[in-house]
């Protein structure tokens, strides 16, 4: 199955994902931010503040525990190289990127499971008691969001047959009266969760939290400095934008570059950011008004989303 | 929330700060390396919490030290420096000076207070070291007993370089 | 040709077992290895024709087994389970070589490892039912001395033999009974005429023998509830022989259960395939749930072995569930699936076992909780068991996500479906397959994450250093091979697919879109697992560039911030045990652990406490409330039944004047 779409713009296509995904991923947590802090009550830091704080970083200087081995400087590479193939190949602006064929929205997750898997073990080789435990509680709850996720992904690819990403989208677009159904919105909900939990945000995580005690993901990170805590910070702002673009794309899927031209890429764009600024600012509000979960709440959390995964299986296979 | 709460809330009116004149040459260094992000650890080597109070207070919706890029961080790896209150009593020299120790180069030291830069009134009591200076190299000083929210962020802005 | 091929593996290995037990000390471990490595090394090639041709081997004598004759056949499907013990006996036997296995270099030992390894190659190519019980039972019974190697320095070793003794015997007599019932019904031993006859069997006779066999070959795959054995069997065995039961011999179940129920009896009813999908779906989750709070480094391993096994019962459900509903090809691909599952687990988990007796011998110690920092000790050990960890975790570009992605898509395929079995089993499976696959990632950090990185938490783990080079080369192969299959598995899925075509139906067309993707014809599903590798190698040297570039200065080296403390040890690192503390709690309705906690008081005054002792093990709930509940009642009847016999004669003459009436009426 390879692409009928000249090659130019499919090598375009996948350049302008990356720099979207690279840039635009500090950028949306900025907004984030940014959105909280008005909300209460505050102006707080200008949305390109991330992009501030990586350009410091990336000056200043490395540093390695002396007990670590070769691990801990490569955990922060495997975290963004596997973002980096994700945005290269995943539909985010168009159906078709390069290599848009390949992209198995399984293939997806289990390379994001990849980064969750190579900070956990750099936290662990830092010898210190605080990697050990972010990664004991971040590897707890990744276990514990798998099924959820892939069974939620399952929902998605019955009424389409397949789980190729530009497929099921594709698909969307022309039955849009499939994205009105129960299944549908029952597997959007699940998803979300999903992405809140492995992205590490509110309720499930504080990312801006100073006690080491209820950290998860930010307590394997303790110990980076530098280009290196650049690259962790990064990768997860990456991390965030490439789960929500695919969440938009797959269950809003209209904007998105059906075909080449830069009309429609441009269309695409325009669509793709707007979708995924939507979804930031609502995650936003919605972290203003929680509080975060005790950690032995996660799990009961991420049991409710199998429930409304396997509900949305359940629907897609009765209402199709 | 209602809504009138929350456009009350989004137009913030946060205190008026002034703005940093020119400093002295390491301070203009760091803020040219800084340029609009600084990221400060804070360690409390001895002080009676006064200083603590009015920091807790600089990130308030009042006084926003946020918006200049200034914010704390848990880790020293992850900060530019370290923002140091109270005298060094006996038991945090070592914990302060391996604080010290653990943030990345180039660093700042900001001693808050003036139990910080020179004792205050804990001059010569039994518990306590010395100064933050006695202890480590010191980059900046804020004065005050305690330092008025404002200034300590008008001192953190030159740090900063906004 | 290949018959006389297959003729030469078997002598071959008679020859080592020869020789391991006439040969001197010193070279007696080399020679009896070198020829089951040759007799493996025939094993393979004989195994590569009959995949490549199709052409089927065939040996027949009557004169081994009086009254039945002794007779082989191998064919494609029995082609590839011959194939992969053949790989993993290699490199098993040249690990051993520089294994510095006290039990293995004796005599005995030495004797009856090439018999093992020589019954793993033949088992597959039995083709009668005598044939069959009778390697089966030389494997057992090898495979049970070999636990027994080091009973005399570790007692722990003679309570795992007897576990492993009582269930593989069980395994066998439920097996004995099930073929058996088959060959009287069916007029004829060979597994021909049983094939042939087959189709005439009333059900209940073909029910119970698919459920007797699945007992018994569940039982030595490993299957809950009759696992028992392997968390106990597995570990105490030397390493060598740890792999090859674990790599070779619980394949051997799965090839039972698909031989008999889709090749001899022809598939079944649905029921038969949704009793094999629970077993394996329980399997999978008991399996992952325990390795992944356990402490002991090959006691998880085992655990694991359990939760592959369960994948692979899901996926051979799966195949039988579809090819009673008509969707052949679908059938064909679960198959597939299934079998490709049991050759990916074969090659890393059989690294994985070899790297965990390396460490083993290294350390002294197999409990995680003492282990620590040894990536920097033992470097290529250390980075073997990563690759091999990383393919266990099903994480791509590895092998083990291609075969899980492919049963993954079998299971997507078969819905939506009008079949109601079907479209309730499909989700279940996806659900099970995503919590052990989650499990299983977290397992491996564990194992990795706190065996090898970090900081030595004892001084035996702070002075261990790398193993013999045979050590790391026969784990190194199989590792190469993780990797090499997980970028080029178009390397084994054409064998794997004439494989299961042999079995289920040989007019199948084939399913998979063949070259560097794997992907199902006519439908939207590709995956590209060398193109995500070759990506991922680009873009992580892309990222090390770009860090490169803006370094300013070398990176220092520093101590690790402990928040300022004074002092900071190795044992404020987490283990093992915290590692899966979490998991533990959250799971604590199933896993039941049991914590004890000891405080004694200084003598003067109850407030001061003077030691603290805390005690947490977690035990195997089968075992708690199936095994040791069974026991008892056994142990009840045999006390009642030893007042039977209480010495009077009289007593026995009434028996025997009671029997003969009996037998008498029963004739009549």
């Amino acid at each position: 199955m390879r692409t009928t779409w000249p090659v130019v713009s499919v090598v375009a296509i996948s350049l302008l994902q990356v720099l979207g995904v690279v840039l635009g991923g500090p950028l949306l947590l900025g907004l984030m931010r940014k959105v909280r802090c008005r909300l209460e009550g505050r102006i707080g830091p200008p949305i390109r503040q991330p992009l501030l704080d990586l350009r410091k970083l990336t000056r200043r200087e490395r540093t390695r525990p002396d007990q670590a081995s070769w691990i801990f400087p490569f955990a922060p590479l495997v975290l963004v190289a596997t973002t980096l193939v994700i945005a290269v190949i995943a539909p985010l602006l168009a159906t078709d990127p390069g290599f848009g064929w390949s992209a198995d929205l399984f293939a997806v997750v289990y390379l994001l499971l990849i980064g969750s898997v190579a900070l956990a073990l750099g936290g662990l080789d830092t010898g210190t008691a605080f990697g050990g435990m972010g990664a004991s509680r971040a590897m707890t709850v990744g276990a514990l969001s798998e099924p959820a996720l892939l069974v939620a992904v399952l929902a998605l690819s019955v009424p389409a047959h397949s789980s190729n990403v530009p497929t099921i989208i594709t698909r969307s677009l022309s039955h849009p009266l499939w994205l009105a159904t129960p299944g549908r919105l029952l597997a959007l909900v699940a998803f979300m969760i999903v992405i809140v939990a492995e992205s590490g945000r509110l309720p499930v995580d504080n990312p801006s939290t100073h006690l080491e005690l209820t950290m998860i993901h930010e307590a394997m990170v303790l110990e980076y400095a530098g280009p290196d805590l650049a690259l962790v910070k990064l990768g997860e702002s990456m991390r965030l934008a490439v789960l929500f673009a695919l969440f938009a794309n797959l269950f809003i899927p209209w904007g998105i570059a059906t075909a080449p031209g830069a009309g429609h890429l441009a269309l695409g764009l325009v669509t793709t950011m707007a979708k995924v600024a939507a979804l930031g600012v609502g995650l936003a509000s919605f972290e203003v008004a929680v509080a975060k979960l005790r950690l032995f709440r996660v799990p009961e959390l991420m049991a409710g989303a199998f429930v409304l995964s396997v509900l949305a299986v359940i629907s897609a296979l009765v209402v199709p | 929330m209602r809504l009138t709460t929350l456009a009350r809330r989004w137009r913030a009116h946060p205190a008026a700060v002034p703005s940093p004149g020119p400093g002295p040459p390491a301070i203009q260094q760091a803020a040219g390396r800084n340029r609009g992000s600084l990221q400060l650890r804070h360690v409390d080597a001895g002080s009676c919490n006064g200083c603590e109070l009015e920091i807790a207070s600089i990130f308030s919706p009042v006084y926003d030290a946020e918006r200049f890029g200034i914010r704390l961080e848990a880790s020293p790896r992850h900060a530019d420096g370290l923002l140091v209150t109270g005298p060094v009593t006996r038991n945090m020299a070592d914990p302060l000076r391996k604080t010290l120790e653990a943030v990345p180069r180039p660093r700042v030291v900001v001693a808050v207070g003036d139990c910080a830069r020179n004792c205050g009134v804990f001059r010569g009591a039994y518990g306590v070291e010395g100064s933050v200076a006695d202890v480590v190299p010191v980059d900046l000083e804020i004065p005050g007993c305690p330092p008025d929210p404002a200034t300590i962020i008008t001192a953190l802005r030159g740090l900063a370089g906004t | 040709m290949t018959g006389a091929l297959l003729v030469a593996t078997a002598l071959l290995g008679l020859a080592a077992s020869l020789a391991g037990a006439i040969a001197p000390g010193r070279i007696r471990t080399l020679l009896s290895s070198v020829l089951t490595i040759a007799s493996c090394g025939f094993g393979l090639a004989v195994a590569t024709e009959v995949l490549h041709t199709g052409h089927v081997a065939v040996v027949h004598t009557d004169r081994l087994l009086p009254l039945s004759g002794f007779s082989l056949m191998l064919d494609r499907f029995g082609a590839l389970f011959v194939a992969v013990s053949a790989v993993v006996g290699i490199c098993a036997m040249v690990f051993r070589l520089g294994y510095d296995g006290h039990g293995l270099s004796s005599r005995t030992a030495s004797s009856v490892l090439p018999l093992f390894v020589t019954t793993l190659l033949l088992v597959p190519t039995a083709a009668s039912v005598t044939t069959f019980l009778f390697l089966w039972e030389l494997m057992a019974v090898s495979s049970l001395l070999l636990v027994l190697v080091d009973h005399r320095r570790r007692p722990e070793v003679q309570e795992a033999a007897q576990w492993y003794a009582v269930m593989t015997q069980f395994g066998a007599a439920a097996l004995l009974l099930g073929l058996v019932l088959l060959a009287t019904r069916t007029g004829g031993q060979s597994f021909a005429a049983i094939a042939a006859g087959s189709a005439h069997l009333p059900s209940w006779v073909k029910s119970s023998a698919f459920v007797l066999v699945v007992i018994g070959f569940g039982s030595k795959a490993g299957m809950v509830p009759l696992h028992v054995w392997l968390p106990r069997a597995h570990p105490e065995a030397p390493g060598p022989v740890s792999a090859l039961m674990s790599a070779a011999m619980v394949n051997l179940g799965i090839y039972g259960i698909v031989r008999v129920g889709d090749g001899l009896l022809g598939g079944g009813p649905v029921w038969w395939w949704l009793l094999v999908m629970t077993l394996g779906a329980l399997s999978a989750l008991f399996g992952s749930l325990h390795s992944a709070t356990s402490t002991d480094l090959k006691r998880l391993l085992a655990y694991s072995t359990t939760d592959n096994v369960g994948l692979m019962l899901l996926g051979v459900g799966a195949s039988g569930l579809f090819a009673s509903a008509g969707h052949q090809s679908l059938a064909l691909v679960a198959l597939a699936a299934a079998l490709l599952h049991v050759v990916f687990h074969a090659v890393f988990k059989g690294s994985l076992f070899l790297t965990a007796s390396s460490i083993q011998q290294a350390t002294g110690t197999r409990d995680l909780d003492q282990l620590g920092g040894l990536l920097k000790r033992m470097p290529v050990t250390g980075s073997l068991f990563l690759v091999g960890g990383l393919s266990i975790a099903a994480l791509p570009p590895l092998c083990g996500f291609v075969s899980e992605w492919l049963l993954l898509q079998a299971m997507l395929h078969g819905l939506p479906s009008s079949n109601p079995a079907i479209a309730v089993a499909m989700p279940i499976g996806v659900g099970v397959l995503a919590l052990t696959g989650g499990l299983t990632a977290l397992t491996f950090v564990k194992a990795a994450g706190i065996g090898l990185l970090g900081r030595p938490r004892t001084k035996p783990a702070a002075q261990a250093g790398e193993v013999h080079e045979s050590m790391w080369i026969g784990a190194g192969v199989l590792a190469t091979l993780c990797l090499v299959f997980g970028v080029a598995p178009f390397l084994v899925i054409p064998a794997v697919l004439d494989a299961a075509r042999n079995v289920i139906g040989t007019h199948i067309p084939d399913p998979l879109v063949g070259g560097w993707q794997v992907g199902l014809s006519g439908i939207h599903g590709v995956l590209a697992p060398g193109l995500l590798g070759l990506g991922l190698l680009v873009a992580v040297s892309l990222v090390a560039g770009a860090r490169r570039l803006v370094q300013r200065a070398a990176v220092r080296r520093t101590e690790a911030w402990g928040c300022g403390r004074e002092v900071q040890t190795a044992r404020m690192q987490y283990t093992a045990t915290s590692f899966g503390e979490p998991l533990t709690r959250v799971f604590e309705d199933v896993l039941s652990p049991s914590h004890d906690l000891d405080v004694s008081h200084v003598a003067e005054s109850r407030y001061y406490v003077e030691a603290a002792t805390f005690h947490t093990s977690l035990n195997d709930g089968f075992e708690r409330h199936l095994y040791r509940p069974a026991a008892g009642g056994l142990r009840w009847w045999g006390t009642i039944a030893r007042r039977v016999p209480n010495g009077s004669v009289h007593r026995y003459l009434a028996f025997g004047l009671v029997a003969l009436i009996v037998v008498l009426v029963v004739v009549a």
